[in-house]
Formats: C-alpha cells, structure tokens, sequence
C-alpha cells in the first residue's frame, strides 16, 4: 500500500487532526499574543526588566518540548494529560520571539522620529500606536511568523501528552513500525508550517514595502 | 506679580540648572531672554548644553532649578503636552514620520487639535508653498522619496502648520550639502523676518549663527558665556568667541584661495 492510498482512506481522520492542530496553535499564539505584545511594549527601554523576561523565555525555551509537557502535566489548575496543558506549554513557547521583537522593533525605530512625535506633542500613547507601533510592525510580524512556524512544530509532539493533533498520527505510526501511518500525520503538518511561514512571510513583505 | 516684567519676551529662562540622574551637570545657572520676533540663535560646540536647552524650553527634559516662562507663563504651569502643541520643533534630521505622507506629516499638529478637515487641507497646502514645495507635486510623496533639503522644508511646513508663536530648531540645517544649506538659510531668514515667530535657533555654525540671528548666545559647558550682536561677534575679545570667530576667518580664507 503506498503512503497517499493510507492518507485518501483515512481522510477524514486526516482533517479532523489537522482541524485539532490549528485549533492548538490558534489558541497557544492567542494567548502568546495576548500576554507577549503589552509585557513586549512594557520592556521596551527598560534595561533590567528586559534581561530578566527575556532571560526568562530563553530558558523556557531551551527546555525540551517533551519535557516541558511532562513539567506541566503535575501542575494544579492547568495541568493534566489533554489540550489546556498543551496549549500552556505552546504559548510559553511562542512568547520568547514575540516578547523580544516587540521589544526591539519599537527600541529600533529612528530617535529622531520619537523625539519630534513627542516634541510636537503627541501623548506617550499616540506615539505608541500611531508611531512606535506602526513602524515596528514589520519586526513585530517577523517574531509572531517565528512564533507561529515554532508552535505548528512542537504541536506535533503534544499528541504524547493526549492532545491530538497531526502527531497522533506520527505516534501511532511509530508504534506501528508504519511509514505510511507517520507521514500522513508529517506531511500535512509539514504543510502547514511551510503555507503559515509564506502567508506570513508575504504580508510581512507588504508591510515593511509600505 | 512680577509678570509686567515679562511683557514682549516670549520666552525667559531664569537661573536654569539641568543636572543628570548620575550628577553631570548639561546646564548651568542660564539666564536667557527671547523677545517676540527674534531669532535668539544659540551658538556653541558639542556639549555646550544647546540643545539640552531647547529640550528644556519645551519639557522633553525638566529643569533641575530654575525656571522657564513662555509667553509669561512659567514652564511647570503648563500642561506639557499643550505648551508643546504650541512650540514648532524642527531638529536635524527632521525626524518626519517615514510611514506618513508628507501632507499628513504637516498636518501633525492641526489634527492633534482636532481642526475640522478642510480646514487642515487648506492650512497644508498653505505651509507646502509657504516652503517651497509644490502641494501637487509633494503632497502625496513619502519622506523617502524626498531629497534632505525637501526633507527639511517639510519639517519647517510641519513645525509652523498650527501656527506656534514660537519655533525652537536644533540644528535644522546641519546635515545637508553647501548648497542646500545657503539655499535654506536664506529662505528661512526671510521666512522668519516675514512671520514674526519668536524663534530658537541652535548650531554650531559661525556663519549660520551670524546670518540667522538678531542676537547670538554663546554657550560653553552648559554656561551662557555672553549674548552679541550679530555684527560685533567677531570682534569680542571673548577666548570662546574668539575661537569661534577664528573658525570663521579660517573658512573665508580657504573660499578665497
């Protein structure tokens, strides 16, 4: 049996997963986004804060995706073998390239261009939004593309942990000692990352043109 | 009160002190007066505490000591964001917004204050040939798409659109070539005679500083060394004038040869 007769019978299993793995990755990089872009702003030019989050992230992030489940899984409130869990873990994930393009794409907008916003008296929040916001965009959608291509990956693996998702297949194909079984979950995930990466990629394009 | 006292200056600063977090001192004891319609130019080299100065007069930075008044008013009276609305500020780089027209860079100010809209069409197209650049050619255009010295128009066209009694520039015309430059300067001058702003002018250009203002402060290390007249600033006997006076002789020597 070739790999794609595997993937055209069990079809509706296919996109039932993959359904599952965009559900995971929306919810982690909402929450990454929701918690990443103000705690982002809020460490722009502060100097220790900035080390100590971002410090933070990096390690959280150095830590194997397997085993930051696995750390998850005791924890009261969040924690537990299924989705929440994943989806916790995912967004700590996400949040280090999202915290720190958001602090640096506003750090690196021209001084000369704040300093005039703010001389011809602009409030500290229409500088923000209609200034530092705008202008950092591009490297602020460099880090969510990051984030989101990151999150699609380690989604894979929250199929260990009961999830569901694209990796149930992988696991189970695994197990099974069946390549076609493993590619039906690695393909469209696969997929995935690539069509996430080039949309983002394209408006990433648009808006630094603009 | 002694506010008869400021009637005709637009701006006084009084016995101002700048001191750094970590105890430098930018500005020291500055007494300065700018009366309605001149150009007070502040001359000095880097570090002297100009533009330090101008900072000061439109509360990017707070006075450490001392005072400043605008229009008889002291600084710290002000609603900042308000004081600054009503102070054009134009620095060297012109620091436009790149993501901006250049009609709606002009319009800054006017639409911070909520003019109605046609009122601030018209109020642009005033200020774009007011400096020189065309309304239809350059109103749509993208900073980047405009030379330095275009850039710089448009930043003075940003700076007088809510027509501010007052004008700080710092360095405006610094970093463009010799021929925009001169070109600038004296559109600017006979722009400033004809508006009647009270204006601030910062640079380390002798020349600059003799051509533009109606008196020039000297400031080294952040201290006001001395106020002149344009035409007698060459001649004082002042060490730090004198240094700038012989910058200037050099620079003449060298266009004869």
């Amino acid at each position: 049996m070739k790999w794609y007769d595997f993937l055209l019978r069990n079809r509706g299993e296919v996109i039932q997963r993959t359904g599952e793995h965009i559900e995971l990755v929306a919810a982690a990089m909402a929450i990454a986004l929701i918690i990443g872009l103000p705690l982002g702003v809020a460490l722009v030019r502060r100097r220790t804060l900035q080390r100590w989050v971002l410090g933070i992230a990096n390690v959280v992030q150095t830590i194997p995706s397997l085993a930051l489940f696995g750390f998850l899984i005791p924890v009261p409130w969040i924690g537990g073998v299924g989705a929440s869990t994943a989806i916790v873990a995912l967004a700590l994930y996400a949040l280090l390239p999202i915290l720190r393009n958001t602090a640096t794409g506003i750090e690196e907008v021209d001084a000369a261009v704040i300093e005039s916003a703010r001389g011809m008296g602009m409030t500290p929040r229409q500088v923000l939004w209609q200034v530092e916001l705008p202008l950092a965009a591009p490297v602020l959608l460099a880090g969510i593309r990051v984030a989101t291509v990151l999150c699609i990956g380690v989604t894979t693996i929250a199929a260990a942990i009961g999830a569901g998702g694209l990796g149930v297949f992988i696991f189970r194909g695994v197990s099974m000692v069946n390549n076609s079984v493993i590619l039906a979950g690695a393909i469209p995930a696969a997929l995935l990352a690539v069509l996430a990466d080039s949309a983002l990629g394209i408006l990433q394009w648009r808006m630094a043109k603009k | 009160m002694t506010d008869a006292l400021h009637d005709g200056y637009a701006l006084e600063c009084r016995e101002v002190t700048y001191r750094l977090p970590s105890g430098a001192t930018l500005v020291s004891g500055l007494n300065l007066r700018v009366a309605q319609g001149e150009t007070l130019v502040l001359l000095g080299r880097s570090g002297s505490g100009k533009t330090t100065t101008l900072k000061l007069i439109n509360r990017l930075l707070e006075p450490s000591e001392g005072e400043i008044f605008i229009s008889g008013r002291a600084g710290s009276e002000w609603n900042p964001i308000q004081l600054r609305r009503g102070i054009g500020y134009v620095i060297q780089d012109a620091g436009l917004f790149p993501h901006w027209s250049v009609e709606k860079n002009v319009a800054l100010v006017p639409h911070l204050d909520r003019w109605p809209e046609d009122r601030i069409r018209e109020r642009v197209k005033e200020m774009l040939e007011l400096v020189g650049l065309p309304p239809a050619e350059f109103a749509t255009r993208r900073p980047s798409e405009l030379s330095g010295g275009q850039r710089q128009r448009v930043g003075v066209a940003r700076a007088l659109a809510a027509d501010p009694p007052i004008l700080l520039m710092d360095e405006p015309f610094g970093a463009l070539d010799p021929v925009s430059r001169t070109e600038l300067q004296r559109e600017f001058r006979a722009l400033a005679s004809r508006l009647g702003k009270s204006i601030v002018f910062v640079t380390h250009d002798v020349r600059e500083a003799i051509f533009l203002g109606t008196r020039i402060a000297l400031l080294a290390a952040g201290r006001l060394v001395g106020e002149y007249a344009p035409n007698e600033f060459l001649h004082s006997t002042e060490p730090e004038a004198r240094a700038f006076a012989a910058s200037y002789h050099l620079e003449r020597e060298e266009e004869v040869r």
